[in-house]
Formats: structure tokens, C-alpha cells, sequence
């Protein structure tokens, strides 16, 4: 909204610089967005006076102003407006000065120049050279005081507070709010304008009829009919304030309900009350096929949800928004139907959205929800505009429909809940004064109360700690007294889920992995592409309006974000890339909503450079996955059992595996299928570790307890083996651990080759025995050596190799 | 061999035990003055232990001198790069979160969370944004394709804000109420410099016997002064959410500009009456920020996009960071 601050100190007085009005505007709730000012700088133009008015000797369409400027001697220029007379005051441009060139609209200097053989020394302005609107037709007549040479800016130019209002204060939108504001922060009071005007005699009952078809699209409809209008332009004032409210003058009925919906945020309509057939007014939803041209041009397939205004037979406008083309006012019109009515904001929400880009100035406010008791404030207001400005003389009284009325209830508001709320307590004066500036009815109920009721122009007074937000936001908030929070600290809730998640971060990230958070939605073929069960698709939550129409389902894995980010990364990581993301994944449920899970992605591959130390380089391998994996568990306090074949189409089947922990399937590990891996573009290997948190996070135990170090020596010994090659090494070491004397078991070596039989392997393993009560005897290791011996000779048909 | 043509350790103990072992040269002669008359044995017993003391000293400065070469013929350049070790990173928007989730739990506060997709009665109604109010047009919404709620059932939208975890919380629990909300929202927005259609927000929810305006001052100044430095300037300007009254928004000076940092206000009545309390005894207050925005003016980042496109030469320069 734009406030331009001449036309807001015609209501009220204020004694702050115009940043100092701005701040405590902004504070109070109306954010001023931008100081600007209306029109150009103008440079080198001048209020003139035009001295006299003769002939081009050379042109007919031509003629010679004498211009008085304020200099010694006037000037004279060349004109070809036809509305030049004599005596009228004009804007005049010396040379030199900045003007809009009328043809390109660009800013060009003014130069001297000769036409048609006369020199001219100047220029008489049209609207469009100055930048106040489009009008070129003719030069602008300006009507002020000012003596010739005055700057037009100071007879002009404003400074236009911009104001953005949040969506409870449609009374933002207009300049009685704002001056409302204004009188509050002040301690000033608001100059209401004159609503008054004469009434003839024929009540307005005789001569239309008001039918609302749709109450709940149009809780209330007023009209007032004023015969003999005389079409013309609006007054220089009218005019002046609505150019430096950015909008365009067109006559002075238009111009009268312009300046009412922005004086009070009520948007009104006039109709040319002949063209309306039966001169009836019917408000109803639209026919089939019915259409209507509107005053911009545009024709309009109206919809059976549109919300129209008709006369007997046909639309003539859509309500809310734009009037119709056929009932518009126009030179020839003499009564007029002015139209101030209420429309509910869904309704005209709707409407705008199908029919137009952005909405318009009426739209834009009906949307806010404005309250039905201003629609006959502004009536007033504009009938009273529109007999002074174009004469005429309305019927009696006004015709009415408001199905929707309301009964306004007074608010209650007591000292008590003032000072709970706000830690202070204003002094009654205080609280009526700040009420009163603000337009707010009150009454004081001694001995502790108010009585509050909203006003027309506002819907948020409803509960009494609205009345208190208003006290509040006067006072200033910064004003406010501030203390620290007193009382009890809460007992906290416990989420495993989200504290495994956060542990995961930081492990990952300790090993060397960079975390990504990548976007939840997701493409239909790279779900596919990278399910686990391979070609069918998953079900997925799906969504009606997604930012993206190519990624319009929420993620059943962060399986396709992670591999894009890795193809991203990978040119610019040099050596190992290693990215994880910890984030939700989404399955339609039958429950009210979708399950969502926590899960850990972590994508690795690539491979370390060799070095300058003579390390030579090294593919990352499923090893390399592995072990990372094995650090996570060891963080965890978790071991994670391997089965080999992850039964997943993400990953080569023999270089995968499924984890479980104490037999709950909780993910996978393995290398990405290379075919799927060049599809997302990714060069090489690339291993993933896949874990569902959610799963897991219930099977940690929550075990702080940490046994003491044995102060007894280890005995150490070294088991070389032969076993079948297939045998998993995992599988004899588990045997080994078995032994409750074995208190670690290392792999050191694995060889084939010379002096083993083929098929077969030889595999070392370094033996830790250790008792937590008593130093062991050589007699101990042997005999729990044998044992375990005797165990893998049974189990795995291993052989002792030195035997 | 003389104690000078010793060139190594191995040559140099040789020389020692040859001298002053418990069978050499010296230490014989040190046994042999028992075997002296006793006025001659001082003076030649002092003279030898003088003797022994000496080579013990010879002996010393020349292990040092070949141990001072042998390092020298061993030495590395130290400018050659360091085999390091990799360090990994963690996101932006996790260390901002956490660094927020650290200060308010400082000040006692619970952290929780919830649902990503919610349903309208959560996200809207309940929060007094009811279907039509001019309200819904402060957050552009994302809705799930439900079938559920094309037949009249609960519809679902991807949660616009954290504030639906405020029903949510009230419905479990009882005063005193003291909680954040970190969550992924959405927004049907386009997206530019300053703007993401996936932000991340904290919602924080107060609630207890008489708690007022002023409390949730010195609560968000007591936050923001932890989060940005004790010098910190704040200013409360009103503002408007349809389920807190009175509303604002809080602002820091920041690099000399005023930003705004978060939303808050006192939690309207209606939802302390709506969660079965008694809205005479419990007051509160709400308030939300986005991590993005306070990520941005950590890191002095300036395009709200490098948050999720998730560049491995963005996120490296995190490393390290807690």
C-alpha cells in the first residue's frame, strides 16, 4: 500500500521525522517496506503560467506559448497540445531538464530546438513526460497557488510510505488505517472525513432493487443511486493524490470510488445505472456459459463457482474483482449505481486465481476478509465524493441486503488479564486514550474492567487479548518490561531414533565422510532404478502439486539423491569421496498419515592417491566399506553379522551383504551394480552402506557398564590352519572367540599356494588368552588350544598346518 | 683401537668393555691396589678413579657425537606433506541446528520431534487458520495426491511449519511446558537466493502459570545474546501468526542492518483452551526461526541454494566445525 504522506496529513498530525513515522509505523505492526518518493526529481521544471497563446506561422497544428516561469523575460515555446490556453499554469521544462521522451519512455535531456522554423526554448509538460501516468494527449493544467518558477516538485512530488500489511489488518490497505496508527503513536486524533450529503425525496426503493442469491458468497450489498451526474474530470487534488498512490485518474465517478477504497480500504463499483436492465441488481454464482466482458478488454468464460453481479437479464461484473465493460460509466452517463458490498474471500480468491495473473486493487483487499459494516461507511463516504465532484443528487436512503450480519460482541478486557499478559499496567487514561486514537470504542467498568468493541473497518478485536496486542504494540514492545523464565525444567522425552541418527553424524563425519541433506522428493524411474526389489515399482506417498512435476513422489530411499550427489562430487573430489546423508524416508500407511523411517545412507569410493613416502595408490574396496562399517559398530558397541548376498538389486550380488544385529535384518553393504553406478554417471566403484535407524535404535542396549582390564599377563600364541578354501574366516574365528579363556582373536595372514593342497588355504590367527582372576599356567593354554583345535577339526575340518 | 677410531656403537662398547668392563684394562688396575702398600694406594687410587671418571666422560661425549651424526645422516625434509588422515564433515544446516539445540537445552529446554507429512487439521485448523482465512496465503503449501482426502477424509500436505508439533506436544503433555521443535518444512515457493521450497525450522513452545510477554523477552534476548554474543542489540516489532496474540517478530542488528531472526508471541487462548487448559492460569509463549537464515548469517553465506546442492568445495570448508 502506498501512503503518501500529504494525503495522510490531511487526517492526521504527527510531530516525527519521516524515518522517525516509518520506525514506529514498522514497530506497531504496519512494516513500511520503502520511503520512496512519487514522481522524478524535475529537475529544471518549474510551476509556469502561460502569458499568452498565439499562431505557429508555419503550423497549423501548431502553436506559440508565451510562458511566464518566474525569470525576467518569459519564454516562448512551441506547442501542439490542443488543450493550451492562455492564463492556465502549466509545468514547464527549461532546457536542460530530464523528461520521459513520450515514444520510447526512456529519460532524455531536454535540448533548444527549432520547429518549423521557430526556436523553442522550453517545453509545456504532459503527464507522460513528467512519469505520472500515460496521458499524453494534452499538456498537464496544474491548479495551484504556487508562483511561476516554484519547482514542481514542491507543488507535486510526495514522500509515498510503503507499507506491506499482514493478513489481519486489511485496514493497512487503506489511509485511515494508517492515519489511525499514526494518531496512536502521536497522541494525536484522526480528521474523519465528511460523510454527509443531501438526499432527494423518491426513496431508492422506487427505483432499484438489491436480490443476493448467494449469501454466503456476498454477506451484504449496498447501492445508491444519484441522478444528473455530470461526467468530467475529478478535481486536481482527487487526481494528485491518486497519481501519488500509484493509480491512474479516469473520471470523477471512478475516481471518487478509487479514492474511497483507498481512503477506506472498502473497494466500491459504479455502475451506469440506464445500461443495468430493469435497473436490478442480482447477486448470484455464474450461469452455464455465461460470459463477460470486462472493463480491461479481456473476455471472460465465467465458471459455475464465479460470483457475479447481474442485472435482470445478464453479468455485468465479477464480483470483487472488475466490473464489466457494458455497464461502465462513460461521458453519457447520468445516474449512477454505486455498489459497496462484501464479499467472502474464498469465493473471490477462487475467481481471481482462474481469471486473472495477479488480482487487482479490489481483490486484493476483498481477500483479506474485510469486515461488512465499513461497506456502508465507505457508501456514504463516496456518495458524499461523488455530488460534490460531479453533482447530482441521490435518491433516499440506501438499499441494504446484508444476509450476513453479525452481532459484533463487546469484548471484556480486565486490568488483571492486561497485566498478566504484559507485566505492565497502563493507567486507564493510557489504555482509553491508545483505544480511542485507534478508532477502538471503550468504555471503563469500574472498578477493574473495559468494555471494548470492534470497529467497521477491522475483524481482529475478538478475545480480549487482541485489545491487549493493541496496548502492547502502542506502548511499544521494546518498551515492555523483559524477565528471565522462572519455574520447574520439564522432564525431557527420550528419542532413541534421533540420538542414534545424531551419533551416527558424528561418527561418520569423524571417519572422514562428508554429510549431504538432499531434497525428500523423488523421480518415478530413479525409484525404480535404484529399489531394492528391482524393477516393479514401490509404493511411494505421492504428492498432488510437486515443486518439480518430474519428482513428484516423497523418497522410499535416499538411494537416487545420494548417487547424483556422488556423480556430482566426483570430478572435484580428489582421491576417496565418502558422503552420508541421515534422513527420512517415506511409505504409504494405512494410518491417518505415512510411516516415516530414519535412515543412514553412506556412499564411498575412489581411490588414495599414491604419496611422495612411496604408499602407492589404492582402490577403495569392499574392505575399505567394511571396515568403516565395523568402526560404526565399535562405536555403537554393536556388532553388526554379515550374510553374504545382499538380495538387493541396488548391489553385485557377490560383493554384498545383508546385516542383521541379534537377528533383525537392519540394512545392507555392498557394491552398486557398475550398470546402475553409470547411470547416475559415476565412474568406478562405488560401494554403499545402507542402515534403517529405526530399526536399529531399539537394539542397542543401553549398556554404560565397562568391564575393568584384567590385571593378569595375556599368553599369545599363533595358529596357523588349513582349512577348505570356501571356508569363511569369519566362521573360525567366532569358533575360536567361543573359548572362554580367548580374549581376542586376531587374522594376520591368509595364503595359498606352495606346500598347500589346492583347494585348500592356510590362515593364521593370533590368539590372546587371558583370565580376569589369575595368571594363566602353560597348562591352561594347552588345554584350551585343544579344545578349540579339536572343535575346528570337527566343525570346519581344519588341520593344524605345523602338525 | 683408539677411543677416536671408534666409529659406531658396536666399536665403541668394544672399546669400553676393553677399558673399563668388569675385565678391562683399567678396572684391573683399580683392583690391583688392594694389592699396594698402603701409603701408595691413595695416590694411586685416586689417580685411577680421576682415570675412569675421564674415559667414562670420553666415552659419553662420543656416543653423543655419533649419535648426533647418525641423526644427521637421517634426517627428513619436514616440508613434504603429512600423510593425513581424512576428516570428514558434518552439513551446515546440522551444526547451525545443533548449535541452536545446544543453547536452548542450556536454558532447559526439551528437544522433540515430528511428522514431516502432516495432516491439514494440524498444519491449518488447529492453529486457527481455518480453510479461506487470508492467513493460508502466508505459507504456499505442497499437498499429498490422497485419495483419503479426495473422498472427505483428513487431508495431508508436507508441513509448512514446526508449529503443528505445538498441537502435538499439548496433546501428551501437561504444564509446565518447555520444548523445541527442529523439522524439515516445505513450501510450494519459488526458490532464489533467499528462498528454498525445503527449509529447516525450530519451533520453541512455553507454557506455565503466568508466564507473560515479558518472559518470552527475556527468553529470546537470553537466546539470542548465547547465540550471537552478549553485545548483540534486539529489537520486538509486532507482527502477525493467527495462533499467537500478541505477536512479534525479533530482530538483531546485524553488520548495522536490523534482521529479522524469528517469530513469536504469546500462544493465543483459544489453543491453551482448545488443549484443556485452563487459559486464566496457563500462559505461554511460541516463537520459530529458520536454521538456513541463522546458517547464512553464521557463515556469511549468501545464496540459500548452496545449502542442498551439497558441493563437496562448499561442505569441505566445514570440516572441523562444531
Amino acid at each position: 500500500m502506498d501512503v503518501p504522506l500529504k494525503w495522510l496529513a490531511s487526517y492526521v498530525d504527527w510531530d516525527f521525522s519521516v524515518e522517525e513515522l516509518a520506525h514506529r509505523l514498522s514497530m506497531a505492526g504496519a512494516e513500511v517496506e520503502a520511503i520512496k518518493r512519487s514522481g522524478g526529481d524535475w529537475d529544471q521544471v518549474v510551476v509556469g503560467r502561460v502569458a499568452a497563446v498565439d499562431p505557429h506561422p508555419n503550423a497549423d497544428r501548431l502553436r506559440l506559448a508565451t510562458v511566464d516561469f518566474g525569470a525576467e523575460e518569459p519564454l516562448q515555446v512551441v506547442c501542439g497540445a490542443p488543450n493550451l490556453e492562455a492564463g492556465q499554469t502549466i509545468a514547464f521544462a527549461q532546457v536542460g531538464a530530464q523528461l520521459i521522451d513520450p515514444s520510447t519512455r526512456e529519460l532524455r535531456k531536454l535540448r533548444r530546438g527549432k520547429i518549423r522554423g521557430v526556436t523553442s526554448m522550453g517545453m509545456v509538460c504532459s503527464e507522460r513526460e513528467l512519469g505520472l501516468s500515460d496521458e499524453h494527449e494534452g499538456i498537464l493544467v496544474l491548479e495551484t497557488d504556487a508562483a511561476p518558477g516554484t519547482p514542481l516538485a514542491d507543488v507535486l512530488a510526495d514522500v509515498v510510505l510503503d507499507i506491506k500489511p499482514t493478513p489481519n489488518r486489511p485496514d493497512h490497505f487503506s489511509i485511515l488505517g494508517i492515519a489511525r496508527e499514526v494518531a496512536a503513536l502521536n497522541g494525536s486524533v484522526v480528521t474523519e472525513p465528511s460523510m454527509t450529503y443531501p438526499e432527494a425525496d423518491t426513496p431508492i426503493t422506487d427505483r432499484t432493487d438489491v436480490t443476493i442469491e448467494d449469501p454466503e458468497g456476498c454477506p451484504r450489498y449496498t447501492a445508491i443511486v444519484i441522478d444528473g451526474v455530470r461526467i468530467g474530470p475529478s478535481p486536481q487534488w482527487m487526481q494528485e493524490v491518486l497519481v501519488s498512490a500509484g493509480m491512474r485518474p479516469i473520471n470523477n465517478i471512478v475516481d471518487v470510488t478509487n479514492y474511497v477504497m483507498l481512503e477506506w480500504g472498502q473497494p466500491l463499483h459504479a455502475f451506469d445505472y440506464e445500461v443495468l436492465r430493469e435497473h436490478r441488481i442480482v447477486v448470484r454464482r455464474a450461469q452455464p456459459a455465461e460470459q463477460l466482458e470486462l472493463l480491461d478488454g479481456s473476455r471472460l468464460e465465467l465458471q459455475p463457482e464465479d460470483l457475479v453481479i447481474a442485472d435482470a437479464e445478464r453479468a455485468v461484473a465479477l464480483a470483487g474483482i472488475m466490473g464489466g465493460a457494458d455497464s461502465e460509466i462513460s461521458d453519457s452517463t447520468t445516474t449512477v449505481l454505486l455498489e459497496t458490498a462484501n464479499f467472502q474471500e474464498a469465493t473471490i480468491r477462487r475467481s481471481r486465481s482462474t481469471h486473472t495473473e495477479s488480482g487487482t486493487e479490489a481483490s486484493r483487499r476483498f481477500e483479506k476478509s474485510l469486515n461488512p459494516e465499513l461497506a456502508e461507511l465507505a457508501a456514504r463516504r463516496a456518495a458524499a465524493l461523488i455530488i460534490e465532484t460531479a453533482g447530482g443528487q441521490a435518491l433516499a436512503g440506501i438499499a441494504d441486503e446484508y444476509p450476513g450480519k453479525k452481532h459484533a460482541p463487546q469484548v471484556i478486557v480486565t486490568q488483571h488479564r492486561i497485566e498478566q499478559i504484559l507485566s505492565v499496567l497502563p493507567s486507564v487514561e493510557d489504555v482509553r486514550g491508545i483505544l480511542s486514537a485507534l478508532g477502538i470504542s471503550n468504555r471503563w467498568i469500574p472498578p477493574d474492567r473495559f468494555a471494548v468493541s470492534c470497529p467497521p473497518w477491522r475483524s481482529d478485536i475478538n478475545v480480549s487479548d487482541d485489545v491487549i496486542e493493541e496496548i502492547g504494540r502502542i506502548i511499544g514492545y521494546d518498551s515492555l518490561p523483559s524477565a528471565p523464565l522462572p519455574g520447574a525444567v520439564p522432564d525431557p522425552e527420550f528419542d532413541l531414533e534421533r540420538d542414534l541418527g545424531e551419533q551416527l553424524r558424528d561418527l561418520l563425519s569423524g571417519l572422514g565422510l562428508r554429510e549431504i541433506i538432499t531434497y525428500v522428493t523423488v523421480g518415478q524411474q530413479e525409484v525404480e532404478a535404484t529399489s531394492s526389489s528391482g524393477e516393479e515399482e514401490p509404493d511411494t506417498v505421492r504428492l498432488l502439486n510437486p515443486m518439480n512435476a518430474e519428482r513428484d513422489r516423497m523418497r522410499p530411499s535416499l538411494r537416487p539423491w545420494a548417487l547424483r550427489s556422488y556423480a556430482q562430487n566426483q570430478r572435484e573430489a580428489r582421491g576417496v569421496l565418502g558422503l552420508f546423508e541421515v534422513g527420512k524416508t517415506f511409505a504409504p500407511s494405512t494410518a491417518r498419515q505415512p510411516t516415516e523411517m530414519r535412515v543412514l545412507l553412506a556412499l564411498l569410493g575412489g581411490e588414495t592417491p599414491p604419496s611422495v613416502h612411496g604408499d602407492s595408490a589404492r582402490q577403495f574396496d569392499f574392505f575399505d566399506a567394511k571396515g568403516l562399517l565395523e568402526q560404526l559398530g565399535a562405536g555403537l558397541g554393536v556388532t553388526f553379522d554379515l550374510s553374504s548376498g545382499a538380495d538387493d538389486e541396488l548391489l553385485v550380488k557377490g560383493r554384498s551383504a545383508r546385516l542383521s544385529v541379534n537377528g533383525h535384518d537392519i540394512g545392507v553393504i555392498g557394491q552398486v551394480q557398475p550398470t546402475t553406478a553409470d547411470a547416475f554417471d559415476i565412474d568406478g566403484d562405488v560401494f554403499a552402506l545402507e542402515l534403517s535407524i529405526s530399526t536399529l535404535a531399539p537394539l542397542l542396549e543401553d549398556s554404560d557398564v565397562i568391564a575393568a582390564p584384567s590385571v593378569y599377563p595375556a599368553a599369545v600364541e599363533d595358529l596357523a590352519l588349513i582349512v577348505d578354501d570356501a571356508c569363511p574366516a569369519g566362521e573360525l574365528e567366532a569358533a575360536i572367540m567361543d573359548n572362554g579363556l580367548v580374549e581376542t582373536v586376531e587374522l594376520f595372514d591368509i595364503y595359498t599356494g606352495d606346500q598347500i593342497p589346492d583347494g585348500q588355504k592356510s590362515i593364521g590367527f593370533r590368539v590372546y588368552y587371558r583370565s580376569p582372576d589369575r595368571t594363566l599356567t602353560e597348562r591352561d593354554v594347552e588345554k584350551a588350544r585343544r579344545g578349540i583345535v579339536r572343535r575346528l577339526q570337527s566343525q570346519f575340518q581344519a588341520t593344524l598346518r605345523d602338525s | 683401537m683408539s677411543l677416536a677410531e671408534a666409529g659406531d656403537e658396536t666399536a665403541l662398547d668394544e672399546w669400553r668393555v676393553a677399558w673399563l668392563g668388569r675385565r678391562g684394562r683399567l678396572t684391573a688396575v683399580l683392583r690391583g691396589v688392594r694389592d699396594l702398600p698402603a701409603e701408595e694406594r691413595p695416590r694411586v687410587g685416586a689417580g685411577a678413579n680421576r682415570l675412569k671418571s675421564a674415559l667414562e666422560d670420553a666415552v659419553a661425549a662420543h656416543r653423543a657425537q655419533l649419535h648426533a651424526s647418525a641423526e644427521h645422516a637421517k634426517s627428513i625434509d619436514v616440508s613434504l606433506p603429512g600423510r593425513t588422515p581424512p576428516l570428514g564433515s558434518l552439513h551446515p544446516v546440522t551444526l547451525t541446528r545443533r548449535h541452536l539445540e545446544r543453547t536452548f537445552r542450556d536454558m532447559g529446554f526439551d528437544v522433540v520431534e515430528g511428522p514431516d507429512v502432516e495432516l491439514e487439521e494440524y498444519n491449518f485448523d488447529r492453529l486457527r487458520i481455518p480453510a479461506g482465512h487470508p492467513a493460508r496465503d502466508m505459507w504456499d503449501t505442497i499437498w499429498v495426491a490422497d485419495d483419503a482426502g479426495d473422498n472427505g477424509g483428513p487431508r495431508q500436505l508436507l508441513r509448512t511449519h514446526t508449529s503443528p508439533m505445538q498441537i502435538r506436544y499439548l496433546e501428551r503433555r501437561q504444564p509446565p511446558i518447555r520444548v523445541i521443535v527442529p523439522g524439515t518444512c516445505y513450501r510450494y515457493e519459488a526458490t532464489d537466493a533467499t528462498h528454498e521450497w525445503m527449509l529447516t525450522q525450530i519451533e520453541g513452545l512455553v507454557i506455565d502459570e503466568n508466564l507473560s510477554f515479558a518472559h518470552l523477552k527475556g527468553t529470546l534476548e537470553a537466546f539470542v545474546r548465547r547465540m550471537f554474543g552478549a553485545d548483540i542489540e534486539t529489537r520486538f516489532r509486532c507482527d502477525y501468526f493467527p495462533f499467537v496474540e500478541p505477536g512479534a517478530e525479533l530482530g538483531v542488528r546485524w553488520q548495522g542492518d536490523w534482521l529479522e531472526v524469528l517469530g513469536c508471541g504469546m500462544v493465543h487462548p483459544e489453543i491453551i483452551e482448545d488443549a484443556g487448559l485452563d487459559p486464566d492460569r496457563y500462559t505461554g509463549f511460541a516463537f520459530g526461526m529458520g536454521v538456513e537464515r541463522v546458517a547464512m548469517l553464521r557463515y556469511g553465506v549468501r545464496d540459500i541454494r548452496h545449502f542442498y546442492r551439497n558441493d563437496v568445495r562448499f561442505l569441505r570448508q566445514f570440516e572441523g566445525r562444531r
